[in-house]
């Protein structure tokens, strides 16, 4: 009994790991790269498009666009993909290609994110340029590129919320002659709303975070794309491609540029979990 | 047969076992005696299956599970605060309704129990395999084959290797639950009978819902009826002569 | 007003699901097929066995397949433990409640953090910080945080998947609760838990904004866990940015890709065992 009770608290310790992980990381983030949002001010730092460092300028207006463009442009790829898919697996398909289909899918997520870009780089940018002009490097390539990233991710989530969808639903609206379409997108589609705007959440929150291929695509230039041909810089490829080098406050802003795109990724993960939970129960009910 | 001179083996005292606040038996009181078979009867939802899970305190699992009054075996408190509770589950050893091998061979399932308690000796597990399987009639049918999957039993075989498996222990206390429930009348007929011989050894409770069963395989019965004991009394007399008028009513399928 | 009757709808909506499914299948094959084309024909003996020359321009990536190894390895030594002992508590020491609804809230939102702020923590706390530099360990520790989650979930949804009844009939025969879980119930639920953990080596491997920043670049042979070194996405990485050798960057991706396909199907074939026998 006594031993019991240690190991149920040792585990417990154990258990905690995670959330101390989080904790531990968001104060070294906030730590490191709070000082310098504070001393140049809200409208020196993220409404600023000028990013010098030499000159001690830090401002990531620009980065924030384009993170949010590119997001977007992702999202519209992955939602229609994901969402799709996700309607094939668990309505249209025969069970027996779905068991084909779905690891396959997850096989998708598992490829690196360095061979994305790499990909992206050899065929998506050299097209763009060819047939559409600019230099190739650009919103287009980097949301075509973080859109195929996330759509397993939102696939994934979906399928899970339309699996949990009652039967019954599928089943009565068919009974009232309705074609599978149509109680596919006014009952299904409806009855899983909840988990699906998560998985779409969670998507955006992996596309904003993406890092490695978006370096490749995106151009990194620091203007504010004007168009969807034009190239651009985002928060993360910023932290990636000068932290090798950065020392003092150039260094404290990179780690600032983290905390902003924290500040997004947790908003987005609790709006997700809040939303799947809220869906969660109107299911149960 | 039953010897009432000796102290009681289990003495249940003004017992009451609620669930969430719920009591599902109340006040109860018994004493069931060494190498008596008593079966216990009474229909769906009176306290039976309740009452067999706090003789081994398997209800301690149950969240909002509790019970007030006393449970003695051989005159000791199972529920006082320093009783090692996976002890007294190896001396009240228990058999379930539904038969649920683990995922292993047949060996491995019998001698779980040993390994835990510390026993390695490759001899002594051997001998107390073949003892406890020819204890629940299954020796015969599966002596050659004893590192086979228990999944690939028949589901009579299954229950009589879960009894095996409990034998193995050396329990003072066999406690059944419905153990026939899922079964063929052959392999009815072979638990019953093991039983019959375990009773020289044991004691020996049994949950039935099966009223024939009870006449054939105990030496006592307690009628149960929503939460209370009605009466208890020698099994010829319970199915002859019952004081009750609702023991008759159940035993003649009248109710329940 | 109605531009299609609802059988013609439907029609067109499945046509355009499958079509969907048929492009990104199409995705996926060409990429892998994309790679393994230009990359297999130099993915020879001597390459997977000789250290790089000339920055990788040849030569081969010995060290850092070892680099990959000790890395993606020890990220799962380490979190390996933490999430199955994680599982088990949430599973069998406690019921819902307060506390465990925070423990998944951290391990979700930990999920939903992307691998740069990993790799920013990593450098500041283990390298700096703790003084580990960067080094095998360093990496180690960021990418065992970063599968941390994964391995939480799937080992709790294998062990949920164990029977009750095995619980029950464990504690009848007298188990303590510790060696119930030991015995009887890790023992049913190892398949699922050995999936999450080979998937989590497939996250390791494929990591590279994390290892950067924390195990470093130093394309030589790690000598011991203090030592720099350089995972073979990272070198993948570095061979196509800088234009240093093409061929041998096809043949990295080559590897990369073939590790990371064996590691998804040893988790399917494990997983649909499992399942199997669950059912």
């Amino acid at each position: 009994m006594k031993q019991d009770k240690a190991i149920a608290f040792a585990l417990m310790l154990i258990a905690l790991s995670a959330v101390s992980g989080l904790a531990l990381i968001t104060v070294f983030i906030f730590k490191e790269g709070l000082p310098l949002i504070l001393k140049s001010g809200a409208g020196g730092f993220f409404f600023s498009t000028d990013w010098d460092p030499k000159a001690k300028q830090f401002g990531i207006f620009s980065m924030i666009v384009g993170s949010l463009v590119v997001t977007a442009g992702a999202m519209i790829i992955g939602t229609v993909f994901g969402l799709g898919l996700a309607i094939v697996l668990t309505i249209f398909c025969p069970k027996a290609l779905a068991a084909i289909l779905k690891p396959l899918i997850e096989l998708l997520a598992g490829i690196p994110s360095v061979v994305y870009g790499f990909i992206g780089v050899v065929t998506i940018v050299p097209f763009i340029r060819d047939y559409f002009g600019g230099p190739g490097l650009s919103v287009l390539a980097t949301s075509i590129v973080l859109g195929v990233m996330v759509l397993p991710t939102v696939t994934s989530i979906s399928i899970d919320a339309l699996k949990s969808v009652p039967r019954s639903y599928w089943e009565g609206s068919i009974a009232l002659g309705a074609t599978e379409w149509q109680s596919t997108h006014m009952v299904m589609l409806k009855a899983a709303r909840s988990g699906i705007v998560a998985a779409i959440i969670l998507g955006m929150g992996r596309a904003v975070g993406e890092t490695m291929a978006v370096i490749m695509v995106c151009g990194n230039t620091l203007e504010i794309p004007s168009t969807p041909l034009d190239p651009l810089r985002t928060l993360t490829s910023n932290i990636a491609l000068e932290m090798g080098y950065a020392t003092g406050e150039h260094r404290e802003a990179l780690f600032a540029t983290a905390v902003t795109l924290f500040v997004i990724i947790m908003i987005l993960n609790i709006a997700a979990l809040t939303i799947a939970r809220r869906g969660i129960m109107s299911n149960n009910r | 047969m039953t010897d009432t001179t000796k102290q009681p083996k289990i003495q249940v005292r003004d017992v009451t076992i609620s669930y969430a606040g719920k009591a599902v038996l109340r006040n109860l009181s018994l004493d069931i005696h060494p190498n008596e078979r008593l079966a216990i009867i009474g229909p769906a939802n009176s306290g039976k299956t309740s009452l067999l899970r706090c003789l081994n305190r398997l209800n301690d699992l149950q969240y909002g599970f509790s019970v007030t009054g006393q449970i003695l075996l051989d005159g000791r408190d199972i529920y006082a605060p320093n009783v090692d509770v996976a002890a007294l589950r190896r001396r009240v050893g228990m058999v379930y309704a539904v038969p649920v091998p683990l995922p292993w061979s047949m060996y491995e399932n019998i001698v779980f129990g040993l390994r835990v308690t510390g026993i390695r000796d490759k001899a002594t597990l051997d001998e107390r395999v073949e003892t406890s399987l020819k204890s629940a009639v299954l020796w015969d049918e599966i002596k050659d084959r004893l590192h086979e999957p228990a999944h690939n039993l028949s589901g009579g075989q299954q229950q009589r290797l879960c009894l095996a498996r409990v034998l193995a222990l050396h329990p003072d206390v066999l406690i059944l639950d419905e153990p026939c429930s899922g079964l063929d009348p052959i392999s009815t007929g072979k638990i019953e009978d093991a039983l019959a011989e375990l009773a020289a050894r044991h004691t020996i409770i049994l949950v039935t819902n099966n009223t024939k069963q009870a006449s054939r395989a105990s030496d006592r019965i307690a009628f149960f009826l929503m939460g209370e004991l009605v009466e208890t009394g020698p099994t010829t007399q319970i199915f002859t002569k019952p004081n009750d008028p609702r023991t008759d009513d159940y035993i003649t399928g009248r109710f329940g | 007003m109605r531009l299609l009757s609802p059988a013609q709808a439907q029609k067109v909506a499945v046509a355009t699901m499958w079509t969907l499914a048929a492009i990104t299948i199409g995705i996926l094959v060409f990429i892998i097929g994309y790679i393994l084309v230009l990359g297999l024909p130099y993915v020879t003996w001597s390459f997977l066995t000789e250290a790089p020359r000339q920055m990788g321009r040849s030569g081969g990536i010995l060290p850092m397949i070892v680099a990959t190894v000790a890395v993606a390895g020890l990220a799962v030594l380490i979190a390996g433990p933490v999430g199955v002992a994680t599982a088990v508590y949430l599973t069998e020491y406690t019921r819902e409640g307060r506390l465990t609804s925070f423990i998944r809230f951290g391990a979700d939102c930990l999920a939903g953090i992307p691998s740069i702020i990993f790799g920013l923590f990593g450098f500041v706390f283990f390298t700096i910080t703790l003084g580990m530099g960067l080094s095998v360990i360093s990496g180690a520790l960021t990418l065992a945080l970063m599968v941390l989650p994964t391995i939480i979930r799937t080992a709790e949804v294998a062990i949920r998947a164990v029977p009750y009844s095995y619980r029950e009939v464990s504690y009848g025969l007298g188990t303590t609760r510790w060696q119930m879980i030991t015995k009887v119930v890790l023992p049913s639920a190892l398949p699922g838990i050995c999936t999450g953990v080979v998937l989590s080596v497939g996250r390791s491997i494929s990591e590279t904004a994390a290892v950067m920043l924390t195990a470093g670049s130093a394309p030589r042979m790690p000598e011991s866990m203090f030592d720099s070194s350089r995972t073979l996405a990272l070198h993948f990485y570095i061979l196509s940015r800088e234009g240093i050798s093409m061929t041998n960057a096809y043949a990295t991706a080559s590897v990369l890709i073939i590790s990371i396909l064996s590691l998804n199907v040893i988790a399917y074939w494990i997983m649909n065992r499992f399942m199997r026998r669950v059912r």
